[in-house]
């Protein structure tokens, strides 16, 4: 008898607290793969930066001698330079999709397959839109090299140029970034009020007023999730990097996804502490627009 | 981390298939070269091996060279071959000192390789002992346009003025002199240590790579002073940063360049460019400082053992079939390259004789800057080499940050 009560006990416990539990048993893959794969990892990665470590031999505890050797680093300056200029530059993606958005949101024959030649650079792989522009922009045989020997100028070496360089790999970089906010635009306008333009219209509005006044606040769900997609690609930027110039001429294109690649798991680096180091400052750096955006997220729920 | 799968699927997969094998003598060989030239010497060598030892049960695998390099760390800790190729001095360092390269020196004893293996004995030791057995090699040099010269009336040079004066009448001609891609940085490492090994000979570049010399040492401020006397007469190829060492053969085989300072694996590159052999000739790099003794750069590859594999004995039979005379002379007449034992005979190719011919008279052989200096020394001296061909006024600035590096990395 008392065998058969206990399953009934059990059961018993899991009707009784239903609404608490089931959520978690559903949650539990999905949170079992993110410890897993994410957070103790993060963990792991502050943990190592502070060991001198090869990955063969014994790790060494070092402290913070990671992070003041940071201090004292060129390179990572010239990286958490670059950071930025990726992180502002970048930013343009925004109101450029916004405004490709706003010029392919009408009706006329075919504007389907104009969308999605626009759209197509966002479809080819990170690695295909680096090798793309490190042909455009080769000074020997590339199209930008002929278009200025056709105006009677000398070539000039973009991704060989340490002034340059940067701003040639952001502008490669933007090509697809640009496409990807323009389809959150596009989305974004499909659902616009029709009943809104019609009574600003009435009132008077058009142009850049109704775009500004009427349309921009309907889409601001949508440039606020660019924003945060901009601003993430821009700092963990590596694949463009890694392509077109493994960060040289002598490191002045580096950023610090790719300086921290290249100091623990490159072809002369290995040391996973050093570059963990990075991968923690990098992180911290992150960590600011991640809660900023997860500040906004609570704020509109709480709002709506 | 790609790899780092792979290999620990492999390992899994192979530790299912060893256990139900294990009755016969499993021999396991990593190599990684997969261009037809090595691929096919390295499966000619397994079949003939086969053959002689029908008792071992070889199972050969060849990787990109590349991924090998990102994936030996891993499986020689999680799943070692019986045998890897992979290079000696700095390169093996790291693993002989983490203990994860057997001591092969009593194959080098039972063989008589410390005669017949001579001139490639220094940079396979460490602490004494030898770590690998090395199977062929390879000459550095100037590898120039010989019709060019012809038309132009010159001749190989033999010293620093000598060089400058062809450099000068080249150009002159509208030809560049150097070409070179440093987009890859280790070309203008080759350069660098040509110029180094000229100026101050064999023991200051190994003192330099082993961190017992500084940067802004007035003798390697010297060698910087030999350089810029290039860079500044504007000999080396434009834009040399935005390409890689095949990019910079393209003007070197439409005649735009004449000369190039590179290994002789580039012989190929010159063929395929549709230069023939009348076309292009080959010089050792002429000498700067009167009564340096010529050394060179010649770089060797290796075989090692493990300390992780599984069958050590019948690894180290592999390891002296691969140094026989006959083994290496057939080999290195596939590749293309030079056999390392005195006793092997090298291949009549015009290249091949002129570098047998080079290294035997050579003072010392340098295994080249990124593989006789520590890794992480050797990525930031390349690029300041790199920078200093782009910028060479400053040049102060580089060996300074050059010095910092190396107090970190040699403390």
């Amino acid at each position: 008898m008392r065998r058969s009560n206990y399953p009934n006990y059990s059961t018993a416990i899991y009707l009784k607290n239903k609404l608490a539990i089931s959520p978690w048993l559903f949650l539990m893959p999905g949170i079992i793969f993110f410890l897993i794969y994410v957070i103790i990892p993060i963990f792991q990665s502050i943990w190592v930066s502070f060991y001198e470590w090869d990955g063969l031999g014994q790790a060494q505890w070092v402290g913070l001698a990671n992070y003041v050797e940071l201090l004292d680093d060129e390179y990572f300056y010239t990286s958490l330079k670059n950071n930025f200029i990726w992180l502002v530059l970048y930013l343009l993606a925004v109101p450029l999709g916004l405004f490709i958005a706003l010029f392919l949101n009408q009706i006329v024959f075919g504007i389907r397959f104009y969308k999605s030649l626009f759209f197509f650079p966002f479809v080819i792989s990170q690695v295909v839109v680096g090798l793309i522009f490190s042909w455009f922009y080769n000074p020997n045989f590339g199209l930008l090299a002929h278009i200025f020997t056709s105006l009677g100028f000398e070539p000039i070496a973009i991704l060989s140029d340490e002034n340059l360089v940067t701003y040639g790999i952001i502008f490669a970089g933007l090509w697809p970034q640009v496409a990807y906010c323009m389809i959150l635009y596009l989305t974004g306008l499909s659902n616009v009020s029709r009943d809104l333009m019609e009574a600003a219209r009435l009132d008077g509005a058009k142009g850049w007023k109704m775009l500004w006044y009427v349309v921009l606040p309907q889409l601001r769900p949508a440039t606020f999730i660019s924003v945060v997609v901009t601003v993430i690609g821009a700092l963990r930027s590596f694949d463009m990097v890694a392509i077109m110039t493994e960060g040289g001429p002598y490191g002045s294109s580096n950023v610090l996804a790719y300086y921290m690649f290249e100091t623990a798991l490159s072809e002369y680096g290995f040391r996973l502490g050093y570059g963990s180091a990075i991968a923690t400052v990098l992180f911290f750096i992150m960590l600011i627009y991640i809660t900023y955006f997860l500040f906004r997220l609570y704020k509109n729920e709480k709002g709506a | 981390m790609y790899n780092y799968i792979k290999v620990t699927v492999l390992g899994f997969l192979s530790v299912l298939f060893l256990s139900s094998a294990s009755l016969s003598a499993d021999l396991v060989i990593t190599f990684d070269d997969l261009n037809p030239g090595p691929k096919a010497a390295f499966e000619n060598a397994i079949a003939q091996f086969q053959k002689e030892n029908p008792d071992i049960n070889v199972i050969a695998n060849n990787g990109d060279r590349e991924e090998h390099k990102a994936a030996i760390r891993n499986f020689l800790i999680a799943d070692a071959p019986d045998v890897t190729s992979w290079y000696p001095g700095n390169r093996m360092r790291p693993f002989v000192k983490a203990g994860l390269f057997e001591d092969v020196s009593d194959v080098w004893d039972a063989n008589g390789f410390h005669e017949d293996l001579a001139a490639i004995k220094p940079t396979m030791t460490i602490d004494g002992k030898q770590w690998g057995v090395p199977y062929s090699y390879y000459q550095w040099g100037v590898y120039y346009r010989k019709d060019i010269f012809d038309k132009h009336g010159l001749s190989e040079p033999n010293d620093w003025a000598e060089f400058k004066n062809v450099c000068e009448k080249l150009k002159s001609k509208g030809v560049t002199p150097i070409t070179i891609g440093t987009k890859y940085l280790w070309t203008a490492a080759g350069v660098f240590d040509y110029i180094n090994l000229r100026t101050n000979g064999y023991a200051v570049h190994n003192d330099l790579t082993a961190g017992k010399i500084k940067y802004t040492d007035p003798r390697i401020k010297k060698t910087f002073e030999y350089w810029a006397e290039l860079v500044n007469a504007g000999y080396f190829l434009e834009n040399h940063a935005s390409m890689s060492w095949q990019d910079a053969v393209v003007p070197f085989a439409n005649g735009e360049a004449a000369m190039y300072v590179m290994g002789n694996f580039s012989v190929d590159a010159y063929k395929n460019a549709g230069l023939t052999y009348d076309q292009i000739d080959f010089f050792p790099f002429p000498e700067i400082t009167k009564g340096v003794p010529r050394a060179e750069e010649a770089p060797a590859d290796a075989f090692f053992i493990p300390t992780k594999a599984k069958n050590k004995s019948d690894a180290k039979k592999w390891l002296a079939f691969v140094a026989r005379p006959d083994v290496q002379t057939e080999w290195n007449k596939t590749i293309g390259q030079l056999p390392i034992n005195s006793k092997a005979s090298v291949s009549d190719d015009k290249f091949i004789q002129q570098g047998f011919e080079t290294l035997n008279t050579a003072a010392g052989l340098a295994q080249f800057y990124d593989r006789d200096a520590v890794a992480e020394m050797a990525a930031a001296g390349m690029e300041g080499f790199q920078e200093f061909m782009m910028k060479p006024d400053r040049l102060d600035k580089i060996l300074q940050r050059l010095d910092k590096i190396q107090a970190k990395v040699y403390k």
